[in-house]
């Protein structure tokens, strides 16, 4: 009997290619789409943007033309619970929370895996643009893509050994070109969304006006202070600023002066200028270690602070089972609490943990 | 377990039947060779148009009524939506008022119709309480007429439990207080008789899809004394009923399937009876924690219907069709917001037990072993979802 794989499908082209080369390669596929959550509109139904109307339909069309059954699941409850509550309340503590690590971490890949298994598939395959790799000692290794600039692997650096033995990346061997080329050949519709950063269950994409509606007292002004405590301004509630913004402070100084730290206890915004204002070293908590257990030792590996960010050369110090040290060689700009830091040796992803602190 | 993937087993006949050879047979002429408008005045026009005359007479007799009170239309919603429209646009007319009855276990088709009268076109309308099984026992009913009551409409068979309404004695009270009575027998047709005189209701539907008919065709019984306006405006077909060249292929069908179903219903119904009463045994017996939604005994004969406390309806099902076993669910969703059945709260069903409703309906072809096929498969879907979807 041929394995089973469950795809996540979206509609667009790289899970429409994953799952037509898995249909291809003789496996039992079945199409799978969540409906997340999305902020209530006035006029008409919340469509979180990765399961419009518009998607559903295109994938269930996709699903048609591949001759494989699709369903769609209400995710709405766990989303929320999981991942909009995570963001309002990473936010409230100051810091700038990554969604989308989490959304692998508990719906992907513990809640729609969860189901797929449940539905006795073997796999869970995805459109990411990541790799998988067998060891020769059996334990499953996470790679960054082929076509590097469109490497998914940061967002994925939260799966262990236990989800990887179930998943499938199918588009990672192949170049973004390629896989519009497949999409051709298979007879699939190539248009690609539009990739965009913002949230997916935003109603406007605005997540200053969601984070003031859903969290009102982010919205109270308070300090600006540099980091000697002396005050420049004010500002209009912590939730209107990002890490990194220099613009639209409203400060007079005579250099140009940047956002640093939100101290969510104060309600303090805090700035300091360009020079030192790069990071050196960070912590990082709730780390996963993709191959189960941390290395015992310091070692020389390449660290991603961002999605899309380029691994730069750091020091790595495991400090017990979950938590790390990452000492960079060159100052780094526009780390965030609350964003990942991933890191990686060549191009095999080794795991990823959450920022809790910079110096 | 794994089911094996080239098994199916169609348990959703409540939802749709395939189309009799015979039917199809006697449908197949009036595509190619004899397509002319019934409406046209030369030889292959009035070919067709006898051809539906005799459809209309066929329909009539086993409806016992005269063929003039058949209008053919475009199946079981246009059905209601004319008889409810009509019956309460002619009688709020003649004065008599503008109040409708109905019962919160109808059909969209029903509901959001007196919804739309009520919301936009002056109309008012309650729901009758139903009890435990989805029935409205005569004591509700007239608890829910008031003097201007024009109109009720209570199906004859409800298709998501499969529970029977007491419409013979619910549409004697509503002629009583001189409330038209329309009932949707879309569910019955094929299960029950459909003797209108002896059902004494004024207005009918029948849809031929649910009786080994073709989908797209209808037909609504209209006691003669009710003068309704067009389901829409045109030409003047049925009696400037319902406007629209006739589909005569469709409208042979119908009449062909209805033929065969009644002719043979004493068999299936022995069939279906045998079928869904061992299923119901079985699925009680082996998937733990299912319970039997409807009335146990007062239901159509091919209706299995149940609630699984603490399961997802639209989950389960998908297990169910992985495994080639097609069903449904309270409310059909395919998008991922599903929300309780309405039929069940109202019920008296919590909300997370209305979340689990499941309906397996048996048909002419259904056999043990798809039942015990079936029921495996249900068996082992709960039993796992149970265990390994994470509880989030």
């Amino acid at each position: 009997m041929s394995k089973r794989v469950v795809v996540a499908m979206s509609g667009g082209v790289d899970s429409s290619v994953a799952a037509a080369l898995l249909k291809q390669r003789g496996y039992d596929v079945i199409g799978m789409m969540m409906r997340l959550w999305a902020e209530p509109s006035a006029n008409g139904p919340a469509h979180n943007r990765c399961c419009t109307p518009g998607q559903m339909a295109d994938a269930r069309r996709i699903a048609n033309m591949l001759d494989i059954p699709f369903y769609v699941l209400d995710t709405r409850d766990v989303f929320r619970r999981q991942i909009v509550d995570f963001f309002v309340e990473g936010h409230r503590r100051g810091v700038t929370p990554n969604p989308c690590l989490e959304c692998n971490r508990h719906i992907r890949f513990d809640w729609l895996q969860g189901h797929a298994l449940a539905l006795d598939a073997d796999f869970l395959a995805t459109g990411h643009h990541a790799r998988i790799r067998r060891g020769q000692d059996g334990s499953y290794q996470l790679l960054r893509a082929v076509d590097l600039p469109k490497d998914q692997s940061y967002v994925l650096s939260v799966l262990g050994q236990k989800q990887l033995a179930h998943a499938l990346f199918p588009i990672g061997d192949y170049r973004k070109s390629d896989v519009r080329e497949l999409a051709r050949e298979f007879g699939l519709p190539t248009a690609a969304k539009q990739d965009s950063q913002d949230l997916c269950f935003l109603g406007d994409g605005d997540y200053r006006r969601f984070l003031r509606d859903h969290a009102p007292e982010l919205a109270s002004s308070g300090p600006i202070l540099r980091r000697d405590g002396m005050q420049l301004g004010e500002h209009s509630g912590l939730a209107n600023y990002t890490i990194g913004q220099r613009r639209g402070l409203g400060i007079n100084s005579s250099v140009p002066m940047y956002v640093v730290d939100k101290q969510a206890r104060d309600n303090a915004l805090i700035v300091a200028e360009r020079e030192g204002q790069g990071t050196l070293k960070l912590r990082a908590e709730r780390f996963n270690w993709v191959a189960g257990n941390p290395p015992d030792v310091e070692f020389a590996a390449a660290v991603s602070v961002r999605y899309g960010a380029k691994p730069q050369p750091a020091t790595f110090t495991p400090i017990g089972r979950s938590e790390v040290g990452v000492a960079f060689d060159q100052p780094q700009i526009g780390v965030a609490p609350g964003q990942a830091a991933v890191v990686y040796a060549d191009e095999t992803c080794l795991g990823g943990g959450v920022i809790c602190s910079t110096e | 377990m794994r089911g094996d993937s080239r098994r199916k087993v169609y348990l959703d006949h409540s939802a749709s039947t395939p189309v009799d050879e015979r039917v199809l047979d006697a449908m197949m002429p009036w595509f190619t060779q004899d397509f002319g408008n019934a409406s046209s005045l030369h030889g292959p026009g009035r070919k067709a148009e006898q051809a539906i005359e005799d459809a209309r007479e066929t329909v009539a007799r086993i409806l016992n009524c005269q063929p003039r009170e058949i209008v053919f239309n475009g199946g079981g919603t246009e059905g209601d939506n004319h008889a409810i429209r009509g019956a309460a646009w002619h009688m709020r007319h003649a004065g008599h008022g503008a109040h409708l009855v109905s019962s919160p276990v109808e059909h969209n088709a029903v509901g959001e119709t007196l919804l739309q009268l009520s919301g936009v076109q002056g109309f008012t309308h309650s729901l009758a309480s139903v009890d435990r099984y989805g029935r409205c026992t005569p004591d509700d009913f007239v608890a829910a007429c008031r003097p201007d009551t024009v109109l009720a409409s209570l199906m004859l068979a409800n298709n998501e439990v499969g529970s029977l309404q007491p419409v013979t004695k619910l549409a004697r009270l509503a002629r009583e207080r001189g409330i038209l009575f329309h009932t949707d027998a879309v569910q019955a047709a094929g299960q029950l008789p459909l003797d209108v005189a002896a059902l004494g209701v004024d207005l009918l539907s029948i849809s031929a899809h649910k009786f080994y008919g073709p989908k797209g065709v209808g037909a609504l019984y209209l006691r003669s004394e009710i003068p309704l306006e067009s389901s829409q405006t045109g030409g003047n077909h049925e009696g400037g009923r319902r406007a629209g060249t006739h589909n005569t292929p469709l409208i042979v069908g119908l009449a062909r399937a209805l033929e065969i179903a009644e002719q043979e219903r004493e068999e299936n119904v022995a069939h279906f009876r045998r079928m869904r009463d061992l299923l119901v045994d079985e699925v009680l017996l082996r998937v733990p924690s299912a319970e039997l939604s409807g009335h146990p005994v007062e239901r159509l004969p091919g209706h299995a219907s149940f609630v699984l406390d603490g399961m997802d309806s639209a989950t389960l099902l998908m297990h169910l069709d992985v495994n080639g076993v097609a069903a449904s669910g309270g409310s059909a969703c395919k998008t991922g917001n599903p929300e309780p059945s309405a039929v069940l709260l109202a019920m008296g069903y919590s909300v997370r037990q209305a979340s689990g409703g499941l309906r397996l309906t048996v048909g002419r072809s259904t056999s043990e072993d798809d039942i015990d096929y079936a029921v495996n498969v249900l068996a082992h879907s709960v039993e796992k979802l149970r265990r390994l979807v994470v509880a989030t």
